[in-house]
């Protein structure tokens, strides 16, 4: 049963009450300096950005099929079936490869420290695990994120745009995006405007390596049947050119010549 | 003479003390108190050129074996030992760039045990891992006969078939698979870069460049080690190089087509200069020079075409690498004094050693005598064919 995030623009009021649900919950810090800042960081790991009066959250979209557990060569970030993508420290060697890969430039990196982590929402997955909703979701006191089961969610999102298609864009994020988000986002305003990507796949991204990646167990055995086969004929070919030059011992040495 | 060696001494301990000092500054301060990387552009010019550039240009260890031991053309086996040097250094080399930048280098070897075969990176760290076993135990019979231990060169000499295969294998697998690193991410890469061929162009010019390598090493140890130049090795070098060049030049400008960015090469901007300074030094320049038959057979014409080709194929990755991401991460990165020193004494530690390898190692000298030594069981005694590899 997977779980997911429902965050409705329209209903944000911009009180912050999610940024510092989060911040506690993770212990970071948080006072007005940094709920003033406008973009994730290692320290902040959601954040709710204003255009005028509209609103929207930035957070990790946990996806489905996520760039980032795919590209980590040591498993650090993984997908829990729950939903959240999560991540673990101790694993990790600090290749950045999740960083550069992830499509909406959320992973962040403790670039003063000494023994650096990767930061990111993680979707409270300890929460989720225990049955609990996210910290994000049990603070917002107008229901613009809310917690559950990911295709209820989505239905619901579906039913409150159809009830109100003026009221919306016509687009749904994190429905289709890299094949599909457990954060699913409404907004009245071009979600563009805060920053999310304007053009991106529909597929998992993991799928334009995979293409390639799973062609190599095929090519070890056959490349080094080809060499080997190589190296067979042009040896061969020596090896007969010495045996024929023996039996001409009887004349000048010239067959040894290549 | 004197003066020039005091010289590049004196550049050489510049270097050095500089490379010492940001080291430090980057052991002590960590990632973000010694380079310009940030959370916009993690990756940098450690990853760009030291990581991306190493490996491409160690790649003549592969090719030149696997010419001379699978396709037995013999005529290139007296540059085996100094092509297999540059590589076994180029991948050390490698392997502490990464320990500059990897943001915790003592859980380097996490890849070993903690295992994500879906991952680009676990693949390149294993083939990287592996593939330097193989340069090393390729090289180990100079360092073996350097000590005369001649039981322990029959050893090695008894699996140098198998070790070559292996080693291509791997190779063609990592070269490769460091395009493939860029497959994830089609909408933050340039569309001049991005490309679905990406491991294609790499392994392909990861071979221009093992050429061009060749090429000028064997002039450059010409020039400094006092080698006679061995002209027909070269131009038969020069005359693959080519033929890859060629390869690699249609299917780059047919992908661009089928792309529809061939028409964006044509509008002003940065990232169109960047590329075309790229396709001027891999493809206009060395075709237009290759393709002339004085230039082909000359040995300053091969020698100016292959510093062309590496230094094209080096602007190739770093367009890659940093170039093509700038666009998408919103900003112009350039590298900081550390970043750009540290690069610095990693490049003249190669020198370095190399330079020592070649005074205390047999990679030069004698060479052509041994082999004619060789040359006479190996064709009387068919079995004996394995006998001279490993020289």
């Amino acid at each position: 049963m997977s779980k997911a995030l429902l965050y409705d623009a329209t209903l944000c009021i911009d009180c912050k009450q999610c940024e510092a649900a989060c911040a506690e919950k993770n212990h970071l810090p948080y006072d007005d300096a940094i709920a003033a800042e406008d973009r994730q960081s290692e320290h902040k790991f959601t954040v709710v950005l204003a255009k005028g009066d509209k609103y929207m959250r930035r957070l990790c979209m946990n996806c489905s099929d996520p760039a980032c557990a795919s590209v980590c060569p040591v498993a650090a970030l993984r997908k829990t079936p729950e939903g959240p993508v999560i991540y673990e420290a101790s694993r990790c060697m600090g290749c950045r490869y999740c960083m550069i890969a992830c499509p909406f430039g959320v992973p962040k990196y403790e670039w003063n420290k000494l023994a650096p982590r990767v930061q990111k929402c993680t979707m409270c997955a300890d929460r989720v695990l225990a049955g609990q909703p996210t910290a994000c979701a049990a603070a917002c006191p107008t229901g613009a994120t809310k917690f559950g089961d990911h295709d209820e969610l989505l239905n619901e999102a579906r039913r409150r745009r159809n009830d109100n298609p003026e009221k919306y864009v016509d687009r749904i994020f994190g429905r289709f995006e890299v094949g599909g988000t457990s954060v699913l986002l409404l907004s009245s305003i071009p979600f563009e405007e805060f920053g999310y990507p304007s053009q991106i796949p529909q597929d998992p991204l993991p799928l334009f390596t995979y293409r390639v990646l799973s062609r190599i167990p095929d090519f070890v055995p056959l490349g080094g049947m080809v060499l080997g086969g190589v190296w067979w004929i042009t040896h061969r070919r020596e090896e007969v050119a010495a045996a024929e030059g023996a039996t001409e011992e009887t004349g000048s040495s010239s067959g040894r010549e290549r | 003479m004197r003066p020039k060696l005091t010289f590049w001494k004196l550049v050489f301990v510049f270097i050095l003390a500089v490379g010492v000092y940001a080291t430090f500054v980057r052991f002590t301060r960590g990632l973000g108190g010694s380079t310009y990387l940030s959370d916009k552009f993690p990756w940098g010019i450690w990853i760009g050129f030291d990581v991306l550039c190493g490996v491409m240009l160690a790649a003549g260890g592969f090719t030149l074996t696997a010419a001379v031991y699978i396709l037995n053309i013999n005529r290139l086996h007296s540059i085996v030992r100094p092509t297999v040097l540059t590589a076994f250094l180029g991948y050390l080399l490698v392997c502490v760039a990464l320990m500059y930048d990897l943001g915790k280098p003592y859980n380097i070897w996490h890849p070993l045990i903690m295992r994500n075969p879906h991952s680009v990176m676990f693949e390149v760290a294993y083939c990287v891992m592996l593939y330097t076993t193989v340069l090393a135990l390729e090289f180990s019979p100079i360092v073996l006969e350097r000590f005369q231990l001649y039981k322990a060169i029959k050893v090695v000499r008894a699996v140098q078939i198998p070790l070559v295969i292996c080693g291509v294998i791997l190779s063609t697998l990592h070269q490769s698979s460091l395009g493939s690193l860029y497959l994830i991410m089609p909408e933050k890469l340039h569309p001049f870069w991005y490309s679905p061929l990406l491991p294609v162009f790499f392994f392909l010019s990861a071979i221009a460049v093992g050429l061009a390598m060749t090429i000028f090493e064997s002039s450059m140890s010409a020039k400094h080690f006092g080698q006679q130049l061995e002209l027909p090795i070269i131009q038969e070098l020069g005359r693959v190089l080519l033929v890859v060049l060629a390869i690699y030049g249609i299917l780059r400008f047919e992908d661009l087509m089928h792309r529809d960015a061939l028409r964006l090469t044509f509008r002003p901007g940065y990232e169109t200069y960047l590329f075309w300074i790229e396709t001027v030094l891999t493809l206009i320049l060395p075709l237009i020079l290759l393709l002339q038959k004085k230039i082909r057979t000359s040995a300053g014409g091969l020698y100016a075409t292959a510093v062309l080709v590496v230094l094209g194929f080096i602007t190739n990755r770093l367009n890659v690498s940093i170039t093509g991401m700038e666009s998408s991460a919103g900003l112009r990165y350039f590298p900081r004094w550390t970043e750009l020193s540290v690069t610095a004494l990693i490049i003249a530690g190669g020198f370095a050693l190399f330079g020592l390898a070649v005074r205390y190692l047999p990679i030069f000298h004698n060479h052509v005598v041994k082999e004619q030594t060789l040359e006479e069981p190996e064709v009387a005694v068919p079995a004996g064919v394995l006998s001279h590899v490993g020289d």
